[in-house]
């Protein structure tokens, strides 16, 4: 089905060593405890990760905690320069340039317009002390609109989408929930239609019921948006239920992937075979 | 002129170094140019900054006038106009018009400033963007790469919070449409007359170590949303109680005999002069 479409978001052997690397791990998985070189002590936080997401699919990513999903979101997120590797987007330079090589005003533009970020700590990605409704806007703003009204209409719609009353738009964060909290990050990231949503174990910590709610508005929204999304959890109940593939991670590498389904009933690899025994 | 000092009290080269920045920041309107602020006999904090562009400046057939919140007469302003008339020969007055150098605190006379005039402002802090980061390394980033949007975030915040912009002075505007900067603690009734103006405006920050300008015919826009325009304070119908005027910046007064509140001119010469002309036509 992905044969003919241009993938929004092609990554390319992304690497994120923290620690210089020897000839004893560089280029190689051996000679390594998880992530960790025996010899140098250098963490391969992610190693050599390759993937495309297509339009309008949900593409998870599994893996124990420490095998590298959240430094492969804030990579793509220009959180920090990754060691090695390249990423383009369809939306950003029709494909040809490495996003991680674009100036910083590029890299503001693609973080405002062309993706979206839910971080599993809306700490990081809220401001807290700043009304619902500003929140979304800096996104708005950050886009280049200068108009008041029109922000304020757009968030009134997002907060709406998200089933957050409007009547608390000028309410700050820091009041709300941990369930709201990220449906407040979840309508900030939306705020410019990007074709890609960035979603950090957006229902991890939060209650069973909450989880419940937040999963169901994200399969809503990739309907009503038609957005492609990034799905990364520990948890692979949480990946069944909106992946239509899924990437299996260990140790900073990509061990397994495929359909969700056929991932699901037929696990190639022995920790994916575990992973799966242990949701039933 | 007292003979124990310099002309204009600072040594030839260090005036020579002020002026060098303020070419600079002639030349990059709006643009924050660093200075090694001197030491003088005033506690910085008390319009060293202003003080410094001033003795750079000022030689023979200059014509100074020093105004803190409007006032020639204030503390302030005379011992400013002293310290300088003592190591200049120059003459100082309170009538804009007749001046070259104006030092002001915190206003911009009602008189329309000339082309070969120069406006010079005492800054207490020159950043714009403090109000929204703390750190000066970060702001200087934001400056270079004109990311001014945790500014409009902020006036959007008191939109959305108050219904209003609560930015009352110190209100941020565009200068030539690509510094931001802070017009210093102006009345936002001042900021209109930063746009497109004939004479020079200079701003100096002793403490904070930094000089910046606006030359003549710049644009300088203050900070508005499409659909909520800038506005300046509004005085509501009000007049000066001694000269009438209902188109000037009015200070709240409050008389002590008769225990009632008054409006008057913060600009105190023009107050005098047009009160003045008042009484001759009268006569
Ligand atoms: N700043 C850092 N310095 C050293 N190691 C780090 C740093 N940040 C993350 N790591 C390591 O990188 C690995 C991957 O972490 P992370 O991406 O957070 O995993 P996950 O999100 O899958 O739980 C972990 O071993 C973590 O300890
Ligand atoms: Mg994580
Ligand atoms: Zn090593
Ligand atoms: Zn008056």
């Amino acid at each position: 089905m992905y044969l003919n479409e241009t993938p929004v978001l092609s990554i390319r052997d992304l690497t994120v060593r923290y620690g210089k690397g020897c000839s004893a791990c560089s280029g190689r998985a051996d000679n390594r405890d998880k992530n960790r070189c025996i010899a140098c002590g250098t963490v391969w936080a992610t190693d050599g990760i390759s993937l495309d997401v297509y339009p309008g699919e949900v593409l998870g990513i599994v893996g124990e905690s420490g095998s590298g999903k959240t430094t492969l979101m804030r990579a793509l997120y220009f959180d920090f320069v990754p060691s090695f590797g390249s990423a383009v987007l369809r939306d950003y330079e029709d494909g040809q340039k490495n996003i991680w090589e674009a100036s910083s005003a590029a890299q503001r533009m693609i973080k405002n317009t062309v993706m979206g970020m839910v971080y599993q700590n809306p700490v990081l990605g809220l401001r807290m002390n700043y009304s619902a409704a500003s929140n979304i806007a800096e996104k708005i703003i950050a886009a280049g609109s200068r108009n008041a009204g029109q922000m304020t209409g757009r968030a009134m719609e997002l907060l709406d989408a998200v089933e957050i009353s409007t009547s608390r738009m000028s309410e700050a964060p820091k009041n709300f929930s941990g369930g709201m909290q990220q449906r407040v990050q979840i309508s900030k990231a939306l705020a410019n239609n990007p074709a890609l949503l960035l979603l950090d174990e957006v229902t991890t910590g939060l209650d069973l019921s909450v989880q419940a709610k937040v999963l169901d508005l994200i399969r809503k929204i990739k309907a009503l948006y038609g957005i492609s999304i990034l799905l990364v959890s520990h948890d692979l109940a949480v990946i069944r239920m909106l992946a239509d593939r899924t990437i299996v991670m260990l140790d900073g590498a990509i061990i397994e992937s495929g359909l969700t389904d056929q991932i699901l009933e037929d696990p190639q690899q022995a920790y994916t075979q575990q992973l799966v025994h242990s949701l039933i | 002129m007292s003979k124990n000092y310099n002309y204009a009290f600072l040594d030839e080269g260090s005036k020579r170094e002020i002026r060098r920045a303020t070419l600079k920041a002639v030349a990059i309107p709006g643009y924050q140019v660093p200075f090694g602020s001197r030491e003088l006999p005033i506690g910085r904090g008390w319009g060293t900054g202003g003080i410094q562009l001033t003795l750079s400046l000022i030689g023979p057939g200059d014509v100074l006038k020093v105004i803190d919140q409007g006032s020639d007469e204030s503390v302030n302003a005379v011992n400013i106009k002293k310290f300088v008339g003592l190591c200049t020969d120059i003459e100082t007055t309170t009538e804009t018009p007749e001046a070259t150098l104006i030092q002001s605190r915190h206003r911009i006379p009602e008189i329309p400033l000339k082309n070969g005039q120069i406006l010079i402002f005492q800054v207490p802090l020159p950043e714009p963007l403090r109000i929204v980061e703390a750190r000066e390394e970060v702001t200087k980033k934001m400056h270079a790469e004109k990311d001014y949007a945790p500014l409009w975030l902020q006036l959007y915040e008191s939109l959305i919070r108050y219904k209003k912009v609560t930015l009352a002075s110190e209100y941020p505007c565009l200068v030539e449409g690509r510094y931001m900067m802070n017009p210093s603690p102006i009345p936002r009734f001042d900021n209109p007359k930063l746009h497109k103006a004939e004479c020079l405006y200079l701003f100096g920050a002793g403490r904070e170590k930094k000089i910046y300008a606006v030359p003549p015919y710049t644009d300088v826009v203050s900070l508005a949303f499409d659909d909520v325009p800038f506005e300046i304070e509004s005085f509501g119908g009000k007049h000066c109680r001694l000269c009438g005027s209902t188109d000037t910046y009015l200070d709240e007064v409050f008389d002590q005999q008769s225990g009632k509140r008054f409006h008057q001119c913060s600009d105190t010469s023009y107050c005098r002069k047009l009160s003045s002309q008042k009484a001759q036509n009268r006569e």
